[in-house]
């Protein structure tokens, strides 16, 4: 969305188009106050927000309210509609609460909302919630061990050219030295819409770390979802990517380049960050000798060096290749220019699939 | 929002339990070898008349939906608060002896999840009062009569998330919940309006969207009642916050008024010297 004012799509990864995208708008477009612009060029924030198809945590929350799930409530800092849950607003208003751009009292207050018997949903971009809110959600969340969920859309590198200071390569590092916060990573809508259903009747916190809603959809329906699972989305015997977030569907793409020079590529979903599960680290590094991880966070302390633990705990004599951002602050630009860039896209995996079999 | 029954204690008797609480952080301080005697001697009479005229709580169902919260924002002053909650029957008494000792659920600060009777975890300044604005939203939405109460330190005004908390319970008009600032001008560093002064906060109160009430003297017990009694019982739709004015260390001479005890420990001499004038003084 250049500043220019023109939006020119910008190249992307297979999957859904931006006109299908657009048809199947996430939120209602006749929220639009604009009226008839003159130039089809032009857009407001109600047609952009319109792209955010994988943001389904506002739809999954009101259909489990329905289902009767009384003890549902929603907090946002002003990002009720970035992050697609002013939906639920809407149809509980005074289930719904929006603490302006005041993020450590929304944890706090959540915290507080949770102790008399409610179910407090927090979603906001992961840079605000988990950076920023650090201290308030050890201290006021997972210290007291209390029942919040939170959802941190945009991780990564996805604000793109909204600045650096907007990405978040860093939730997984800082979240996973909580104790006793579960963190999971859905990596499209049916993922969220999973990770909501199945875990409602979990006793603590939970961090779901999700994109800004324009992923390539992995699932074609609700997968399966346990704390500590994971799942195989593609089969192959010669290497495996464990992935997370966005770098299941780059994985997926990986694996279709791959299969046209004879290497089958297994692609595992780790949805399940903390906990791990650690049978697919197994696995791969047992079978290939070498495991490659995928992530959109930095490489020093995500996800891969969750699977570096692992490896180094259970003795597991093999290379680990950890795709991911580098350890240092994230250039800007459009997304699809930035996961090219780092290698987080479907050539980049498969370059780093061949460089890893090369090495094996 | 109506209030609740007030408790006929009388001004003797708040008088005793606030001199119990003085008398215990000396002794627990003793076990400790380290304690707030500052911080707790400044709210024992506010403490006395809020657990013993008017909180309502339940030590035999300690998580009683409806009971009346009670949140220490200044957590370091749990010293003070321990002796409270075994008193009223949260826990046994035998409890205290064994405070800060290896593997005890009492520390400095308090825990919830390991003390009946705390209805929240504190040790981060500034964050409670969030906490309260949460339990009020929802206890409100439950149509509970039971109100929320949160002590916080003048030291504690600095923290920017009070203001957070401030401005959003006063957007949602909750006037179940009540703050109280102990304005007892003692951190660690000195006192606050010299660290970074915060005042006037009564005015700062208001044009946050709360009632501020002033209390002048923190320790003299009619008006920390009749403070209380109005904020508990006689709601304006406003959230209100209690501005009380109190002296760090009050109830023993040599702590009185200096920052200096705000943290400290007395060597059998003093502490002796200090058992005595809590015990023969009388404040309030």
């Amino acid at each position: 969305m250049s500043g220019a004012g023109r939006y020119v799509p910008q190249p992307r990864a297979p999957g859904m188009s931006y006109m299908d995208a657009e048809m199947k708008a996430a939120i209602d477009l006749s929220e639009s106050r604009v009226g008839d612009l003159e130039d089809e060029a032009s857009w407001d924030m109600a047609a952009s927000l319109g792209l955010s198809q994988q943001l389904t945590t506002g739809r999954i929350l009101r259909e489990l309210a329905i289902e009767g799930h009384e003890e549902l409530v929603v907090c946002t800092a002003d990002l009720g509609r970035p992050t697609q849950v002013h939906t639920f607003g809407r149809a509980y208003p005074d289930r719904y609460f929006n603490f302006g751009i005041a993020e450590r009292n929304m944890i706090g207050a959540a915290a507080g909302l949770a102790t008399v018997g409610f179910l407090p949903v927090i979603s906001n971009y992961s840079f605000f919630l988990a950076l920023m809110g650090l201290e308030n959600i050890r201290n006021d969340i997972c210290y007291p061990g209390l029942n919040v969920r939170m959802i941190g859309t945009h991780s990564g590198i996805a604000m793109g050219f909204y600045g650096t200071s907007h990405h978040c390569n860093e939730d997984i590092g800082a979240l996973r030295a909580l104790a006793g916060l579960t963190v999971m990573a859905p990596c499209d809508g049916n993922a969220i819409r999973a990770a909501f259903r199945w875990t409602m009747e979990h006793e603590g916190p939970i961090y779901f770390r999700a994109g800004r809603g324009r992923e390539t959809p992995v699932y074609e329906e609700e997968p399966s979802w346990w704390i500590g699972g994971s799942n195989v989305v593609r089969e192959g015997r010669h290497a495996t990517v464990l992935a997370i977030g966005n770098l299941v569907a780059a994985s997926v793409g990986a694996a279709g380049l791959l299969a046209e020079e004879g290497i089958e590529l297994e692609v595992v979903d780790m949805y399940s960050i903390k906990p791990l599960d650690r049978a697919p680290v197994r696995r791969a590094a047992e079978r290939n000798g070498f495991v490659i991880s995928a992530e959109e966070h930095n490489v020093s302390s995500g996800f891969g060096s969750a699977v570096a633990e692992v490896i180094a705990e259970e003795g597991l004599h093999c290379r680990l290749h950890r795709i991911g951002v580098p350890d240092e602050y994230s250039l800007l630009g459009p997304p699809t220019h930035l996961y090219r860039h780092y290698g987080l896209d479907a050539e980049g995996v498969a370059a780093r699939v061949r460089a890893a079999l090369d090495d094996a | 929002m109506a209030g609740r029954d007030v408790r006929k204690m009388s001004t003797e008797e708040i008088r005793e339990k606030a001199r119990m609480i003085r008398l215990e952080t000396l002794r627990l301080t003793d076990i400790c070898g380290s304690g707030h005697y500052g911080s707790v001697f400044s709210m024992a009479e506010i403490l006395a008349a809020l657990y013993y005229r008017f909180l309502h709580v339940n030590a035999n169902e300690p998580d009683w939906a409806h009971r009346d919260r009670f949140l220490l924002g200044k957590g370091h002053a749990a010293i003070g608060l321990f002796p409270v909650l075994a008193d009223i029957g949260f826990f046994p008494e035998e409890w205290l002896d064994q405070y800060t000792r290896f593997g005890s659920p009492l520390g400095d600060h308090p825990d919830m999840c390991k003390v009946p009777g705390v209805d929240f975890s504190s040790g981060s300044i500034g964050h409670n009062l969030s906490v309260a604005v949460g339990m009020a939203a929802g206890l409100r939405r439950r149509d509970s009569p039971a109100r929320v109460v949160c002590l916080m330190g003048d030291g504690e005004q600095a923290e920017g998330q009070i203001w957070e908390a401030a401005v959003s319970a006063a957007h949602w008009k909750l006037d179940n919940l009540v703050g109280i600032v102990d304005i007892n001008g003692a951190g660690s560093d000195g006192d606050p309006k010299d660290i970074m002064n915060t005042e006037p906060l009564a005015d700062k109160w208001e044009a946050f969207g709360w009632r501020a009430l002033v209390l002048e003297d923190g320790h003299d017990i009619a008006a920390v009642a009749g403070a209380l009694d109005q904020a508990l019982n006689a709601p304006d739709g406003r959230p209100t916050c209690v501005l009380a004015h109190t002296i760090a260390g009050k109830g023993v001479s040599f702590m009185e008024g200096g920052w200096e005890w705000h943290l400290g420990f007395l060597g059998p001499k003093d502490l002796e010297r200090a058992y005595r004038e809590v015990q023969e003084g009388t404040i309030g």
